[in-house]
């Protein structure tokens, strides 16, 4: 039996999944806790009688001191008090209700024209980030691929982009607008700005990080430059620029938040706060996980597919090599002995 | 023991040396010096090196660290330049890296993306050597280093001494001219490092190839080589060089007799000086109690 607390210390498998469990289940507690032990902040009053007050109505929500005072006017007034139970305010919605949006929320009608259906939105904003995320990488891959081998490369465009990596991307927005119109090109183009230039750098970082001795052995092989690039670098930096991608892409989510209200508001952004508006927090709360799901899965999807495109990089345990470890522990000296075989 | 003099050759040894001096120099170091820029001023790592290495000759350079070793092999491979002198191989002098000169680091350089045999395939490949005769080739390199049987396993599935077995194998492969080889098995355990050794002779022995082996292990040098240059340091220049007497073929049996101990010794003097001298004694406190002594 491990300990549970070992510094640097793996834990074993069943321990590593009980844990990610728990890591969802964590923060569900704790939203539970909030939402259905009353004495826990709950700092609203739900009214469940008016008593003849006339300006409340049976649902309505007061915070606790306003209800506390109106309670005492009606003692001192000697009237009928009113009575309610404690609350929470409307934008805290229990895990049940949200529960529920994530079905509603897809049943939902838009409310007035021009609105769309969760779904709709949703497939505007995967859009959105495919297209700003796909022509960021076209470009910057091979970019920063380039300043990772030449440091000229690297010179001559390093500085500039470290400079323009400093300007947020939603200051681009206005001006985005102006060129590219109001529809979805806009926002494509605000991903592209906030996504590129950090991909540049990120690249080429991990470029140069190749270790110098596989490339010193291809040149002895007598590799030449292009072939150091496409057959040394681009191999051997791979797996490492797969996992960048998919941090990156995380990035994009973030900016196609702040793209998605440039011009005419689109995609789930547009759907979080027409529900806002309409007070459906249960929906944008909805909308809100739907996002972390969409952008978990994605990212749990490339990772499966990483180990397995590149398991040189990430030897997982096969049963391949423990037959051959095993076939082969120790027997060295058998397989290559010492003195070669009489002729 | 008294050793005999290690200068001392039997006649077949003298023999030899005599065929050796006969056949072409291959390589040929001439008044070899590089600098490099230190904080202080320029910092000589290595400085008016001179000597000739003939066709299938088995040299071994040994040194005290910082005597330029890894210098003069990083040369010879091209990777880095001389400020004076010349460096031919064949006449023609070395420029860049190229696959007439094959190298074998101490560390393990293996693609690691690449199958064995994808790897031993890769210098033929970079010539424009490709499919199955390509492929025919690297499987007989394979066979020869023992490993034919690993051909489709990865670097990361094989042993240190394997992994210097495939890159032993992915260096010859484009059949050049000579193999330098930086410390090679340095990084192997005494074990693994012994049968190395006897199968590198092996693989000398059938491939026409002439090897310049770096090493500091001095039972290595000896073992190995026909030629020993040592080395010494700050700055590097070349103190002697020593033909071994040792009578060919060589194993590690011969690790006992009276040649190799006189050629070890001579060794042990050039590279460890200080060692022959009564030097001072260090000033340790005694920190055991009486009667609790080791020796």
């Amino acid at each position: 039996m491990s300990r549970w607390f070992a510094i640097r210390q793996e834990l074993p498998v069943r321990r590593v999944r009980l844990l990610g469990v728990g890591a969802f289940l964590l923060p569900l507690l704790v939203w539970s806790l909030f939402s259905y032990v009353p004495w826990l902040w709950h700092p609203m009053i739900k009214i469940t009688e008016p008593a003849g007050v006339s300006w409340v109505r049976p649902g309505q929500l007061l915070p606790r001191e306003d209800f506390a005072k109106l309670v005492e006017n009606r003692r001192a007034e000697s009237a009928a008090v009113p009575e309610g139970v404690r609350a929470n305010p409307i934008f805290f919605q229990p895990p049940h209700a949200v529960a529920r949006a994530l079905y509603t929320a897809f049943t939902t009608k838009p409310t007035l024209r021009g609105d769309k259906w969760l779904h709709e939105s949703i497939a505007t904003s995967i859009k959105t980030i495919f297209w700003g995320f796909v022509i960021s990488s076209l470009i910057a891959v091979p970019l920063g691929i380039l300043c990772g081998a030449y440091v000229t490369a690297s010179r001559l465009t390093e500085p500039f982009v470290d400079f323009v990596r400093y300007m947020p991307a939603p200051a681009f927005g206005a001006l985005m607008v102006a060129i590219l119109g109001i529809h979805l090109e806009p926002k494509i183009a605000i991903i592209v700005i906030g996504t590129f230039f950090q991909q540049v750098l990120v690249v080429a970082n991990t470029v140069r990080k190749v270790d110098n001795g596989l490339l010193e052995a291809a040149q002895t092989l007598g590799a030449r430059p292009r072939q150091l690039i496409l057959r040394v670098l681009v191999p051997a930096s791979l797996p490492d620029l797969y996992n960048d991608l998919r941090i990156l892409l995380g990035w994009a989510w973030t900016y196609l938040i702040v793209a998605e209200v440039v011009g005419v508001s689109s995609g789930i952004t547009f759907f979080i706060n027409q529900q806002a508006k309409y007070r459906n927090f249960d929906n944008v709360y909805a909308a809100i996980i739907i996002i972390g799901v969409i952008g978990f899965t994605t990212d749990q999807i490339l990772g499966w597919f990483g180990r397995r495109l590149f398991n040189w990089k990430n030897p997982r345990p096969s049963r391949f090599r423990d037959v051959m470890g095993r076939l082969f522990a120790g027997r060295e000296v058998l397989l290559f002995p010492d003195k070669p075989a009489a002729p | 023991m008294r050793t005999p003099d290690y200068k001392i050759q039997s006649p077949a040894v003298a023999e030899r040396f005599a065929a050796i001096k006969r056949r072409p120099v291959v390589l040929e170091i001439d008044r070899l010096g590089r600098e490099f820029a230190g904080a202080t001023g320029p910092v000589t790592a290595l400085r008016e090196l001179s000597f000739a290495v003939h066709r299938r000759e088995f040299v071994c350079v040994i040194g005290p660290s910082g005597c330029g070793k890894s210098t003069l092999i990083r040369m010879l491979a091209g990777l880095d330049t001389p400020t004076s002198g010349r460096l031919l191989l064949d006449g023609k002098p070395v420029t860049a890296p190229g696959p007439d000169r094959g190298i074998v680091f101490q560390g393990y350089t293996l693609f690691p993306w690449l199958s064995v045999l994808r790897n031993v395939m890769f210098g033929l490949e970079m010539q424009g050597r490709t499919g199955t005769a390509a492929e025919a080739d690297a499987r007989q390199w394979l066979d020869l280093v023992g490993l034919a049987k690993f051909a489709d396993a990865y670097p990361h599935q094989l042993s240190g001494g394997m992994k210097q077995r495939v890159a032993i194998a992915r260096a010859l492969a484009p059949n050049p001219r000579v193999l330098l080889m930086d410390e090679p098995f340095g990084a192997l355990d005494a074990q693994t490092r012994a049968q190395m050794q006897a199968h590198l002779l092996e693989i000398w022995r059938n491939v026409d190839v002439t090897i310049l082996f770096i090493t500091h292990d001095l039972d290595e040098a000896v073992l190995l080589a026909d030629r020993i240059l040592v080395l010494k340091a700050n700055p590097g220049e070349l103190q002697e060089v020593i033909e071994v007497s040792v009578p060919r073929p060589r194993c590690i049996e011969q690790l006992t007799t009276p040649e190799f101990q006189a050629t070890r010794r001579r060794l042990d003097e050039l590279i460890h000086p200080k060692l022959h001298t009564p030097s001072e004694r260090l000033p340790i406190v005694r920190l055991t109690q009486a009667g609790d002594d080791v020796e």
